[in-house]
């Protein structure tokens, strides 16, 4: 055998493998519509994605899954109001203001955060979190809103941090040097012309952190409190599309319309984090860095 | 005109004390919820821990026994997701650091692997069940939830590898081109093993994501007690996320088994940040010893 063409062999068997994953990702849009999909017939689209009304187990049973995508917005909305902050500001302490031997012990513990198992999270929300409102703000329960955007909030830092973190060391050298140079402070330096140019960066990082907590289940499903309701307070509980997914999928008949409606759900569910996806994609692709030569 | 400026450098200085006290209490708040749900964890799980916790099957209706069938659950299950994803994460990082030029086919699996890597835990859970567990009639169990599981963590085993074959210089493939060597053999012998522990460092990583998931199980692998231990990669298990679930929202007796919630939920994160650690201290020592 040629050496050439063992070497053209080669090339193509790795290629095949680099295509498992678009072909991976391929079957899972197909099997979730091949399961999804049969919901259509017996509720229109815009009933299940409007619809009022999550009955799925009633007789007759009503489709209506507004309930749970607004859940959802909620719950990311307030995790994002306390997770961008904190997340954001903690990439500029570590890539600015750290001393190095603190840097890599915050990044360490970034890390770490994000290797906490969410069912673990979910839990610490159930058994402190839970009480602690309840107590606190004379609830009937604990587990609502606010819980769970505050768990959420853990999840999604350390991705908001860690992309965030990597778009401020991005910024070359000469903006600092030259900022520093006008007789700029750090302070000055840092918001007027490091987050201004990590700013794509920054803003990729915001929305995978969004997309990280609207697609999150464990959390949502133990400690949102599962009302499939459009909430009235914050302190109202809600019942987010993952946490429906998971916690009805096992009572729902195998082939049943209810077994369709949740993977219906797993599809608006799916779309809704893949535009998040392709947004980020889109910005961080756009608005790259491609060197000082561009300002 | 002094004075105003000394006012003016006075004030702009505070201006950063202020900003770099946020700054730094944000980060100390993130340390401390770490260190605080690690302390809550250990206070009220340690007592719990015991040889028989560790190695005994739960009984009396999940009040009382240990946790053995779960962590061996876990165990097999991330075994099983590993060797799923790891030949076909380094094989595929492979191909785009070494083989791929810009193109429409690149881009498309990049494009691809970063969908990948966005869909929620349930949605792959919802995929398992669809695919293995009724289309391939593989029906609930290990093979099924390692399955699944290795497709979760493939983005991330990927983007390891990729990171650590492009870190490893230029030059080392120069030389090894130049001496007549061909590409794969250059890549055999030369790239990956000065990449390996980079690689190590992300497969390692995948492992702890592996151990640590739940929705993924719950509808492809995962049952609440199982009688015997597993015989085949055709039975259902147990694991500890999944036991923590249960025992915490849909048990009979909630309060009677917190003292085992707790501590299957110590468990779990001694063996998810034990595994991090590992990759961050092999990770740190690599980098100190790099040759290049």
């Amino acid at each position: 055998m040629s050496r050439h063409f063992k070497e053209a062999v080669i090339k193509g068997i790795f290629a095949a493998f680099a295509f498992v994953s678009v072909l991976t990702l391929a079957l899972i849009v197909v099997f979730l519509f091949r399961e999804g999909i049969p919901i259509f017939k017996e509720v229109s689209v815009s009933n299940f994605i409007f619809g009022k009304e999550w009955y799925p187990t009633y007789d007759p049973p009503s489709y209506g899954i507004w309930p749970l995508i607004i859940g959802s917005a909620v719950v990311t909305l307030f995790s994002s109001l306390l997770a961008v902050p904190l997340g954001v500001l903690s990439a500029v302490y570590i890539a600015e203001i750290a001393p190095s031997s603190i840097r890599d012990i915050a990044k360490s513990i970034i890390e770490l955060l994000a290797g906490i198992p969410s069912v673990v999270l979910g839990f610490f929300g159930m058994v402190v979190v839970a009480p602690f409102l309840q107590e606190t703000f004379d609830l009937p329960t604990g587990l609502n809103i606010v819980n769970a955007s505050v768990i959420l909030a853990i999840m999604a830092v350390p991705t908001i941090s860690s992309i965030s973190e990597d778009a401020l060391y991005a910024v070359p050298q000469e903006f600092k040097d030259a900022s520093y140079a006008l007789g700029a402070t750090k302070y000055e330096t840092i918001i007027k012309v490091i987050i201004p140019a990590a700013l794509s960066g920054i803003s990729t990082a915001v929305i995978l952190g969004m997309a990280r907590a609207i697609g999150e289940t464990m959390v949502v499903l133990m400690v949102a409190g599962g009302a499939a309701a459009v909430p009235e307070s914050i302190f109202d509980s809600v019942r987010p599309m993952p946490a429906s997914i998971a916690a009805e999928m096992g009572e729902a008949p195998f082939g049943g319309g209810h077994y369709h409606a949740l993977f219906a759900t797993g599809i608006v569910l799916f779309m809704l984090t893949l535009i998040f996806n392709l947004i980020a994609d889109y910005i961080s692709r756009k608005f790259r860095e491609v060197g000082s030569a561009t300002l | 005109m002094q004075a105003v400026l000394r006012a003016s450098m006075t004030w702009r200085y505070f201006k950063q004390k202020v900003f770099f006290s946020i700054v730094s209490l944000s980060a100390l708040i993130i340390a401390l919820a770490l260190g605080g749900l690690i302390v809550y964890i250990m206070v009220h799980g340690v007592s719990v821990i015991s040889w028989d916790f560790l190695v005994l099957p739960p009984t009396d209706s999940m009040t009382k026994g240990g946790i053995m069938p779960a962590i061996l659950g876990t165990l097999y299950l991330t075994v099983g997701a590993i060797a799923v994803a790891l030949p076909l994460g380094v094989v595929s990082a492979v191909y785009l650091a070494e083989y791929a030029k810009q193109g429409k086919f690149v881009r498309l699996i990049r494009i691809g692997i970063n969908c990948l890597a966005g869909v929620p835990s349930v949605v792959f859970g919802l995929f398992g069940l669809g695919f293995f567990v009724v289309f391939l009639q593989f029906g609930s169990c290990i093979l099924s939830g390692a399955l699944t599981l290795g497709i979760l963590i493939l983005p991330t085993i990927i983007g390891a590898s990729e990171e650590a074959l492009k870190a490893v210089p230029q030059t080392f493939r120069e030389a090894s081109l130049a001496l007549g060597v061909s590409k794969w053999q250059t890549i055999y012998k030369i790239v990956l093993p000065s990449a390996l522990p980079g690689i190590l460092t992300g497969s390692i990583l995948g492992i702890g994501r592996a151990a640590g998931e739940t929705a993924p199980i719950m509808f492809t692998a995962a049952a609440f007690f199982t009688a015997k231990l597993p015989g085949s990669i055709f039975d259902e298990v147990m694991a500890l996320p999944y036991h923590i679930y249960v025992l915490a929202t849909a048990g009979t007796n909630i309060e009677a088994t917190r003292p085992i919630q707790y501590g299957t939920v110590l468990v779990l994160v001694a063996l998810v940040l034990g595994i991090d650690l590992i990759a961050i201290v092999i990770r740190s020592y690599m980098r100190k010893k790099k040759r290049w």
